[in-house]
């Protein structure tokens, strides 16, 4: 139970984060940690007490095992994360170069 | 081949394209424009066959890998993905003729076009797939590469624009995946149809609950209804004309509005809760975006705030829930994917014409080049609701639909946000249309012959959505479509029925 | 020769160091890439160490040493029919399980290099590379 709550600590740090910071840079870093949070997350659904690694192998019977299902999806998660990252720093980088400022308050051509 | 086994093509072709362009696209520039067509046209052809084979069997399962039934992903087609494949591949369609010509003057065009494939492959793989978390990744892969897209011109307000609407799809992204992880670990399966089938036998409780409310932030601020749309104006206004098309028709409709059918109506069991949650986002969607496009003096921007007025009206439509309703929704949904990317194209046109969004320098439209002044008169009359076009069908069937299920407040809203949207669009495009020309800028060959064609194809459809309301044509798809959004537990029935 | 240029990336100690790992990096890369199934590994993890070779080599003797050993033009052409071919094994079941590892190795391996190349080139303003 108290690492579901440190999780979902987390992932409200890094709400906070994005919702409340000023700098893009932050707001990114927030970002991930919310995706790692969810994450942790999945792999706390599958696992279960004193759990072996999901790979059957000759001469093994399966018994407690942890759920191979999440850690399939956290895999997914972590290169759609990287992606949506790698986007996010590009666009600051050039942002920074435009604007001269990683300030979001001072991001806004466009008003209206 | 069997029509099972060609479902996952709609996600192959696309893809397939969008790795082939990068190695020839740069050399060869023809190659990057036709791939793009080509793969269209077969992706097209294969929604409308796979369409009528549902209008036959009802569903299509494609299992792949040979995985026994609770096992392994599964691809499904029924009547309600049956008809957005075919509406949203040939709004894809015309958008790839368009950028043909629109695009001649950016360099690196074969960067867009691969984007683009990816898109249109993350839309159609959300369309086809039958669990949730398959869902999810390709959800993903279409926002990213709208992301992408959306910075395609790396201008200063089109990076602003893009970095604006990346942080708040990431927060949506975000609360999609922890909302099916609590999901699983209540139900421990992913599949749509087996996630219906434990929910239905056991308690609403209060995980599920949280995971609802999760949901429903995320879908809404895909759809971009109203205390969730603050990244739509930035996007749409400053993305290429094509893209502004593309999110406006396809990716808002299927990211959102597609997601939420499918996950609250066939997967949970609709609540009055979540009902009365979608009626108040309509409402506030249709309100305040029509006042806020009274201020708009960028012509991109005026038609991002009537979008979202008119996806409100598709969000009330569900909410109010009869089958009229729905029915109602599901053809405004369709018809105003037809006319709003086509006021986008030719927005781009106008741009390209007078070099300027400013509504109050651009005039007489219709002088300089009758085919955008016409797209851009068909698209305004149908998103008024002037009568022999589609618009004001959709729009009388939703109010009627109200009325009907005992809610005359709602019809009432509806009517004036109806008559707002008239004068909102006549304040402003009139003097677009028909006023006195001043024209700066380039004129000759701003308007290519593709974006021509795109146009008028869309004008043509946009004029005759109205037959998909006769009986015994289009009437029967739309019903089947409907009685999907109603009777989540057949599909689950069905669904399982195909797989044992 | 790359390695010849004293003066730009990082210590003789991590030059060295480095020339004397990257073989065994990549053997072992590719080791990993080729093993899957039962065992941990597979074309990502695989792929993922690739790309970490030449990010490597990048970091010790500066960018222009790792594009001259791997341009950015022949990361594009290699990746797309890479990626094709792993689509191509995915659609019809009938590309053999290796040559699926050997993309899906090629794929991540150039993909991520790829993001590292465009996120440096950005960040130093001389976009003319590519």
């Amino acid at each position: 139970m108290t690492a579901y709550i440190l999780c979902f600590v987390l992932f409200s740090i890094g709400l906070f984060s994005v919702v409340r910071k000023r700098n893009i840079i932050k707001i990114i870093i927030g970002i991930g940690i919310m995706e790692y949070a969810v994450n942790l997350f999945l792999i706390l659904i599958g696992y279960c007490k004193e759990g072996r690694v999901p790979i059957l192998t000759e001469g093994q019977s399966i018994k407690n095992m942890v759920d191979p299902i999440p850690q399939a999806m956290v895999l997914v998660s972590i290169v759609l994360g990287l992606t949506l990252t790698l986007f996010l720093v590009a666009v600051a980088i050039r942002i920074y170069e435009k604007y001269g400022t990683f300030d979001i308050t001072k991001i806004n051509r466009l008003k209206g | 081949m069997t029509p099972q086994a060609l479902v996952p093509y709609m996600i192959f072709v696309p893809l397939a394209a969008a790795f082939l362009i990068p190695p020839f696209g740069k050399k060869f520039k023809r190659a990057g424009d036709a791939i793009p067509c080509a793969a269209s046209v077969c992706v097209t052809t294969l929604g409308l066959y796979l369409a009528s084979s549902v209008a036959l069997s009802k569903v299509l399962v494609h299992k792949p890998y040979g995985w026994q039934a609770p096992f392994g992903t599964a691809f499904v087609v029924d009547g309600l993905s049956g008809i957005f494949l075919v509406a949203m591949n040939i709004v894809a369609l015309v958008v790839a003729v368009y950028s043909i010509g629109y695009l001649n003057t950016y360099t690196d065009r074969w960067k867009f076009s691969s984007l683009f494939m990816l898109m249109l492959a993350g839309i159609n793989g959300v369309l086809i797939s039958g669990d949730i978390f398959t869902l999810y990744v390709f959800l993903e892969i279409a926002a990213i590469s709208g992301y992408f897209l959306v910075a395609f011109g790396i201008a200063p307000d089109g990076l602003e624009a893009a970095f604006k609407y990346a942080v708040m799809g990431a927060l949506a992204s975000v609360f999609v995946l922890l909302g099916i992880a609590l999901i699983y670990a209540h139900t421990s399966t992913l599949s749509i149809a087996g996630i219906a089938s434990v929910i239905s036998v056991g308690q609403q409780t209060d995980v599920l609950k949280f995971a609802t409310v999760l949901l429903l932030v995320a879908f809404s601020i895909k759809a971009a209804l109203v205390p969730f749309h603050a990244w739509l104006p930035y996007a749409y206004s400053s993305a290429p004309a094509p893209i502004s098309a593309m999110l406006a028709g396809v990716s808002t409709k299927v990211l959102g509005i597609y997601t939420i059918m499918r996950i609250f109506f066939v997967m949970f069991e609709m609540t009055p809760q979540v009902s009365m949650v979608l009626i108040a986002l309509g409402v506030a969607s249709m309100v305040v975006a029509s006042i806020l496009a009274f201020v708009q003096v960028d012509i991109k921007r005026l038609f991002a705030y009537s979008s979202i007025s008119q996806i409100g009206y598709v969000a009330l439509g569900l909410g109010v829930g009869t089958p009229l309703a729905v029915f109602g929704a599901l053809f405004h949904l369709l018809n105003h994917s037809a006319f709003k990317p086509l006021l986008f194209l030719a927005s781009g046109a106008i741009t390209r014409l007078t070099g300027t969004r400013n509504l109050g320098k651009i005039r007489g439209v219709m002088k300089d080049s009758p085919v955008t002044g016409t797209a851009t008169l068909v698209g305004s009359l149908s998103i008024c609701g002037i009568p022999p076009l589609g618009g004001f069908w959709s729009k009388l069937i939703i109010i009627l639909a109200c009325i009907q299920a005992g809610r005359p407040v709602l019809a009432l809203v509806a009517v004036v946000v109806s008559v707002l949207t008239l004068a909102y669009y006549f304040r402003s495009i009139t003097q677009v249309i028909f006023g006195k020309s001043v024209i700066r800028g380039q004129r000759e060959g701003a308007v290519t012959v593709s974006m021509a064609i795109a146009m008028v194809t869309l004008v043509i459809i946009s004029a005759s959505m109205a037959i998909l309301l006769l009986p015994n044509t289009g009437n029967a798809v739309l019903k089947e479509a409907v009685s999907v959004i109603l009777n989540g537990k057949s599909y689950s029935a069905m669904v399982a029925g195909v797989l044992k | 020769m790359v390695y010849k240029s004293p003066n730009k990336g990082m210590t003789v100690i991590v030059k060295t160091v480095t020339r004397l790992t990257l073989a065994f990096i990549l053997i072992y890369g590719i080791y990993i890439g080729m093993t899957g199934g039962v065992s941990p590994g597979g074309g990502f993890t695989g792929g993922v160490i690739l790309a970490l070779a030449f990010v490597h080599i990048m970091l010790a003797f500066g960018k222009e040493a790792a594009l001259r050993k791997l341009r950015a033009n022949t990361l594009r052409m290699v990746m797309g029919p890479a990626a094709f071919i792993f689509l191509l094994g995915v659609a019809t079941g009938r590309v053999p399980e290796e040559i699926g590892a050997i993309c899906e190795m090629v794929i991540v391996g150039t993909g991520l290099f790829a993001i590292f190349i465009a996120l440096v080139l950005a960040s130093k303003s001389d976009r003319n590379s590519e």
